[in-house]
């Protein structure tokens, strides 16, 4: 859902869901795998987790900035991008690409 | 003061840490640390005893690690470790130096930052970017990687650094202005009669002798190397070694004319120790002459290799000698290469080895 800002978008963020990958979440002690925050896109979810965990911005985010080639954030069963406009409620994926050996 | 001796190994996955008393005989093992992270160079600050882990993960990019509890515990960041909006991003760090309580960190693709709070905060040193050459680096088979970080003991403005595959570059104001320091090194990948540029050259590692700033020893691709002019010229040593290809270089902590090297068979014979036989090769003379080191070595069925990073000295009398195979196996010598044991083995690929020393 990589839409439009929709009217009144300097209305104040809304919460959405975002759901965090354990390989994520053991980086930053007490970070939890789902919690809700305050957010109008990918970029401000990505920012209030970082204030809430400072330098997680850095390992879902590269400095293009663009979310990480093996990093994959859904939104409602569609990949997202930094400038994604989330909506109230929206049920944010955080997770982890296959990579590796 | 009794002393233990920590030996730090980077690898694919993680950090390790073998640990032993001074005699060096009987060694634990502690890790894997960094969340497995690929680490490509581990070290420590002798002064203060932290350990730094420099490397890069798929998913989440370059970091450096930091240990203030001799591997305990870990914390990481990559906060300013990054290029500008646009650039290439940063991949991994690939090495790291500390010299009055600043850290260094050369990274892929290549450039250098430093840090003045144990790695919590980074700031782009950019001249190397700026250099003429810069857009015609190539990269070497790992990447454009800075993996050799060489301080001067004494001068803050002087730093070495070897670039795969730009060359050596010499920087005397702390890193606004470089130069290249190549002249007398080969790049025989390079059309016939042009096989000595200014720049190009594939250093695989550049070491400094102790004590002796201006002697610099390079284990390169094409051929071993030594200055005694602070790299603005270098000859040959190879005479007398198998191959004049190889990975590491690990200096004496002492004697400025011993030089410990693994020479692998060539590069494009598969890149292990030659006939399969394993041998640290060490002068006593500044490259005149080399002797083979195999006692307790693996002599049949050794193909393996050692990677650029993964072969390092203790401060100890007498010194200990240690390197780590591209299959995972730790060896170790307590007096000074003579003999050889296995202290770890079934690690991940090992890409750094380094030691510590700190009272028991």
């Amino acid at each position: 859902m990589d839409g439009l800002a929709p009217p009144g978008h300097n209305r104040p963020p809304r919460t959405v869901l975002v759901r965090l990958p354990g390989v994520l979440v053991d980086l930053f002690p007490g970070a939890p795998r789902r919690l809700e925050v305050q957010a109008s896109s990918v970029k401000e979810m990505v920012d209030a987790l970082d204030s809430f965990w400072p330098g997680m911005r850095d390992r879902i985010c590269d400095s293009t900035p663009a979310v990480r080639r093996h990093i994959n954030i859904f939104i409602d069963g569609e990949r997202a991008r930094l400038e994604t406009r989330l909506s109230p409620g929206s049920e944010v994926f955080v997770l982890t690409a296959i990579s590796g050996g | 003061m009794a002393s233990k001796v920590l030996v730090l190994v980077g690898t694919k996955k993680g950090t390790f840490i073998a640990e032993s008393d001074a005699a060096r005989r009987n060694w634990a093992l502690r890790g894997p640390f960094c969340e497995t992270w690929p680490i490509n160079h581990v070290m420590a600050d002798p002064s203060s005893g932290i350990i730094y882990a420099g490397g890069g993960n798929e998913w989440f990019g370059p970091a450096v690690w930091n240990s203030e509890d001799l591997g305990a515990t870990w914390t990481h960041s990559s906060e300013g470790l990054a290029y500008e909006a646009g650039a290439e991003p940063i991949k991994a760090v690939w090495s790291l130096a500390e010299r009055d309580g600043v850290l260094y960190a050369g990274v892929q693709p290549a450039g250098l930052f430093r840090s003045e709070d144990k790695g919590k905060t980074w700031q782009h040193l950019d001249g190397l970017q700026k250099h003429p050459s810069r857009p015609h680096w190539n990269a070497g088979g790992a990447g454009l990687i800075l993996h050799s970080l060489v301080l001067h003991p004494e001068d803050k403005g002087q730093i070495w650094v070897g670039i795969s595959a730009a060359g050596v570059f010499h920087t005397a104001d702390g890193g606004q202005t470089w130069e290249p320091r190549n002249k007398g090194t080969r790049a025989d990948f390079f059309p016939e009669g042009q096989n000595y540029p200014e720049f190009g050259q594939c250093v695989h590692c550049l070491v400094m002798a102790p004590g002796e700033p201006d002697t610099l020893y390079q284990q390169n691709h094409c051929g071993m190397y030594r200055s005694s002019d602070g790299g603005r010229s270098w000859q040959s040593i190879e005479s007398g070694l198998p191959s004049s290809f190889g990975f590491p270089a690990a200096t004496h902590p002492r004697d400025p004319s011993t030089l410990y090297l693994v020479p692998l068979n060539g590069d494009s014979a598969g890149r292990y120790v030659p006939d399969a036989k394993a041998a640290v090769w060490r002068t006593r003379d500044g490259g005149s002459t080399w002797q083979d080191l195999r006692a307790g070595l693996p002599q049949e069925n050794a193909f393996f290799g050692v990677l650029r990073q993964a072969m390092a000295t203790d401060r100890m009398e007498p010194a200990g000698v240690y390197f780590g195979s591209g299959g995972g196996t730790l060896f170790a010598s307590a007096d000074e290469g003579e003999n050889w044991r296995t202290i770890a083995e079934h690690l991940p690929a090992i890409s750094s080895v380094e030691t510590l020393v700190v009272d028991a």
